[in-house]
C-alpha cells in the first residue's frame, strides 16, 4: 500500500489521531454528542486506540458497552430519538453483521417510515491486513449501501477521516463510517484542520488527473490506485484520472460520469468481493449513462470470491494491489 | 420473583379510568377486526384482545416525559398513555394524514402526544428493547434522570419476542447501565402458533429478571386489579431510581396472531385456562360497587362513539399519493438533491 509518508515525523497526523481529534473537537463543542462502544472508554480507549484519552476528558460521555452489537446500534437510535448524537464504535466492522437489523431495518427507515431524523455515525474499523482472516478485514459497503436511508462514508485521506467524520456527526440521516484499519497508523499527513479543504460529504474527490482511464476507488484501495497511476505514468506514458469516492451512498455518480467522458475508459478497484456491490454498481451507471463515451469495455477488479485468507502469502493473493490495478489499466488501454 | 397479593390498593377512580381504556381498546381492535373483514384496511389487523388488562395497566402509570415502546396487542396501553384514536384508523387505513403517511402502517405508528413519546415500532421482535434503554440513556446524558421521581421508559414484549437476541442485549445493557425501564411481559403462552415449551426452557420467563439485574414481579394478566398493582409497583420502583423493572403477566391471546388467522392450533385446554379479562373486570367493579349496570352501558356507548367518529373522519381523509411522493429516504437536504 502506497503511504503519503513511510516514516510518519513528529508532526505529521496519522489517520486514526484525526480521527480522534475529530471525535475530541465534537464531545467539546457538541453537547449532543456522546461516544459508546466495546472498550473505548477508561485509560484503554478502544482496540485501535481511535478514542484514547476521551474518557479521562469526558467521563460520562465515552461509554463501555457489552459484546452487543444489536443493543449497541439500538441504542444509539433511541437516543437519537431523544435528541442526542451517538456516535458508535465497532471493534471490528465485520461485527456489524450483528448489528444489520438494527442498521438497515430502524435507523435507515426511521425518517423515511415516521418522519423523525435518526443522526447517529456508527464507527466501522473496515479491510484487510495480513493476519487478519475471515473476521477481522471485512469490507461491509456491499451490504450496507444495498439499503435506503443509510450515508456510507470511506475515508482515505488524514483530512478526510477528520473532516467526514465532522460532516456524519451533524448529518441528520445515520451514517456508517467505515474507517481503514491498515491507514490508522500507516497512514500520516502535515494536516491542519484549520487550514485544509474539504469537500462536503457525497461528493468524490479527484486525486490524480488523467486522460487516459478513470480509476474509481475507495479507502484503503485509493493508495494502491495511486500508486498504480504512478507507475503507469513512468513507465508507459499512461495518465490515470483517480477518482476517491469518499462517500458511497450516496455515490456521486455526476463526478464518475464527466471523467469517463474525459477518458473514455474505466477501472473500478475494491478490496471488497466481486460480486454485486458498489463496484456493480458503478458500471452499472456507466453502462447505461455515458455508453456513447466508452472506448473500452468497463471494468472492475476486487477481491477474490472467497472469505478472506488468514495466511499473508494467501492474503496478498487474495487482495487486489497496484500491480493488478496497473495491469488491467493496461488492459482497458490497449482494448 | 415477587407475586404482588391481589388485594388490591388501587383507588377505585384508577380502577375505572383503567376499564374506560379497556373497553375503548376492545371497542376499537373490534371495529378493525370488521374492517379487516371487509377488505377494508390496507393490511392486516393485530389485535390485543385479551390483553386489555395488561396493556392498560402499563400505560395508565406513565406521564409526559415518559417513553413507550408498544408491542403489537397495545391498544389499550396507547390510548391510556394519550393516543388519539383517529391515529390509529389513520394508519390502520393507510392515509396520508397519519403517522407514517402511508409509507408503514398498522401497529408501527409511534406517536407523540407533546413529550408523551411512542417509539415507532419495528416488526422485528427484541429490537425495540435496546432503542427504549438508548431513549432512556439519552434522557440521562440530558440530566432529566436525576432524584427520586424520574421519567421512566416502558417496552412491551410476548413470551415469543423475549427468544431474540436483541431482547437479550438491551435487556443486559438496561442492568448494567440500572436505567428506569419497565419490561411489560405479556405471556400470552402462544408465539403465533408456538407454545411456551418451544420458546423458553426457564421454569417462568420472570427467573430471568434477576439474572438481567431487574426486580421481577408476575401477575395474573386477567385480573384487573392485580395488573393495576403491578405494573404500578414496577413504574413507581423505577421512578424512586431502583434500576429496571420486569413484570411478566400470564394470560391468553383471543384472537388470531392477526385476523388472517384462525387460531387452529388453541387447544380446548389451554383456551379453558385463561378467561377475558374485559368481562372479568367489569364483573369484579359491579360485584363491588363501583360501578353499575348503566355505567357500564355508558362507557360502550361512549367507546363506540369516538371509535366511530374517528373512523369517519380518518376514513375521509386523503390516500397517499405515489406522485406527490419525493421517494427518498434521506432527510439530509444536500444528499437528497441528488448532489
Ligand atoms: C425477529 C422476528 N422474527 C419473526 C417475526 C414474525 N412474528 C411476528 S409476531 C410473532 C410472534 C410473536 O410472539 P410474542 O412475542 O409472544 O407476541 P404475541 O404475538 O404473542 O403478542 C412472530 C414470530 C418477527 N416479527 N420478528
Amino acid at each position: 500500500m502506497r503511504l503519503q509518508r513511510q516514516e510518519p515525523a513528529e508532526r505529521l497526523v496519522k489517520y486514526l489521531e484525526a480521527i480522534r481529534l475529530a471525535l475530541g473537537e465534537l464531545l467539546e463543542h457538541d453537547p449532543r454528542v456522546f461516544l459508546y462502544g466495546q472498550d473505548i472508554a477508561g485509560t484503554f480507549g478502544g482496540a485501535f486506540k481511535a478514542t484514547k484519552g476521551l474518557a479521562e476528558r469526558f467521563p460520562t460521555r465515552v461509554l463501555n458497552a457489552p459484546i452487543s452489537e444489536d443493543a449497541i446500534t439500538g441504542i444509539a437510535i433511541g437516543a437519537a430519538q431523544e435528541g442526542l448524537v451517538p456516535i458508535i464504535e465497532f471493534q471490528f466492522a465485520d461485527f456489524a453483521s450483528i448489528a444489520f437489523n438494527q442498521l438497515v431495518n430502524h435507523a435507515a427507515t426511521m425518517h423515511w417510515r415516521t418522519g423523525q431524523t435518526c443522526p447517529m455515525v456508527a464507527r466501522l474499523p473496515v479491510g484487510g491486513t495480513p493476519g487478519g482472516g475471515p473476521f477481522h478485514s471485512q469490507m461491509v459497503e456491499g451490504w450496507l449501501t444495498h439499503h435506503p436511508g443509510l450515508v456510507v462514508v470511506a475515508p482515505s485521506t488524514v483530512a478526510d477521516a477528520y473532516f467526514l467524520l465532522k460532516d456524519a456527526a451533524t448529518c441528520t440521516d445515520p451514517v456508517v463510517f467505515c474507517e481503514h484499519k491498515y491507514l490508522y497508523y500507516h497512514l500520516a499527513a502535515d494536516f491542519d484542520p484549520r487550514r485544509a479543504e474539504h469537500l462536503p460529504m457525497g461528493r468524490a474527490a479527484i486525486r490524480r488527473s488523467g486522460t487516459d482511464c478513470t480509476v474509481v476507488s475507495w479507502s484503503g484501495m485509493v493508495h494502491e490506485a495511486l500508486k498504480a497511476a504512478e507507475v503507469l505514468a513512468g513507465e508507459h506514458e499512461i495518465e490515470c484520472e483517480v477518482i476517491d469516492l469518499r462517500c458511497l451512498r450516496p455515490l456521486d455518480a455526476d463526478t464518475i460520469l464527466e471523467s469517463v467522458a474525459r477518458t473514455g475508459r474505466l477501472v473500478v478497484a475494491t478490496e471488497s468481493w466481486p460480486f454485486g456491490g458498489v463496484t456493480a454498481e458503478i458500471l452499472a451507471v456507466v453502462a447505461s449513462e455515458a455508453f456513447q463515451h466508452l472506448d473500452a469495455p468497463p471494468q472492475r477488479l476486487a477481491a477474490l470470491d472467497t472469505p478472506i485468507p488468514f495466511h499473508p502469502a494467501l492474503f496478498a493473493a487474495h487482495h487486489p494491489d497496484a500491480a493488478r490495478i496497473a495491469a488491467l489499466v493496461l488492459e482497458t488501454v490497449s482494448f | 420473583m415477587r407475586t404482588v397479593p391481589v388485594a388490591s390498593t388501587v383507588p377505585d377512580e384508577l380502577r375505572l379510568a383503567h376499564l374506560r381504556w379497556m373497553i375503548l381498546a376492545r371497542v376499537i381492535d373490534d371495529r378493525l377486526a370488521t374492517l379487516y373483514k371487509q377488505n377494508a384496511l390496507a393490511g392486516s389487523a393485530f389485535l390485543g384482545r385479551g390483553q386489555e388488562a395488561l396493556s392498560a395497566a402499563g400505560g395508565i402509570y406513565l406521564r409526559p416525559g415518559d417513553i413507550f415502546a408498544p408491542m403489537i396487542r397495545d391498544q389499550a396501553g396507547r390510548l391510556a398513555f394519550g393516543e388519539d384514536p383517529l391515529d390509529v384508523f389513520r394508519t390502520c387505513l393507510g392515509r396520508r394524514t397519519g403517522n407514517t403517511r402511508g409509507r408503514d402502517g398498522n401497529v408501527h405508528r409511534g406517536v407523540h402526544v407533546g413529550d408523551r413519546r411512542q417509539l415507532a415500532f419495528i416488526s422485528h421482535l427484541g429490537a425495540m428493547v435496546p432503542a427504549t434503554v438508548g431513549a432512556l440513556l439519552g434522557k440521562r446524558l440530558k440530566g432529566e434522570l436525576r432524584g427520586t421521581d424520574t421519567p421512566v421508559g416502558m417496552v412491551s414484549i410476548g413470551d415469543g419476542g423475549m427468544a431474540a437476541g436483541a431482547a437479550h442485549e438491551g435487556l443486559n445493557a438496561a442492568g448494567i447501565e440500572r436505567l428506569p425501564l419497565v419490561v411489560m411481559v405479556a405471556n400470552n403462552q402462544l408465539s403465533y402458533s408456538t407454545y411456551n415449551d418451544r420458546s423458553f426452557a426457564c421454569r417462568h420467563l420472570v427467573d430471568r429478571a434477576a439474572a438481567y439485574g431487574f426486580t421481577g414481579r408476575t401477575c395474573d394478566g386477567t385480573d384487573a386489579d392485580a395488573c393495576l398493582a403491578t405494573m404500578g409497583l414496577a413504574v413507581a420502583a423505577a421512578r424512586r431510581g431502583e434500576g429496571p423493572q420486569m413484570v411478566v403477566a400470564e394470560l391468553l391471546r383471543l384472537a388470531g396472531h392477526g385476523e388472517h388467522d384462525d387460531a387452529s392450533y388453541v387447544t380446548p385446554e389451554l383456551r379453558s385456562r385463561f378467561g377475558d379479562c374485559l368481562p372479568l373486570t367489569e364483573r369484579t367493579l359491579k360485584n363491588q360497587g363501583v360501578i353499575d349496570e348503566a355505567g357500564l352501558a355508558k362507557l360502550w356507548d361512549e367507546a363506540r362513539q369516538i371509535s366511530q367518529r374517528a373512523y369517519e373522519q380518518a376514513s375521509s381523509e386523503p390516500e397517499p399519493d405515489p406522485a406527490q411522493e419525493d421517494w427518498c429516504a434521506y432527510s439530509a437536504r444536500n444528499l437528497r438533491s441528488g448532489l
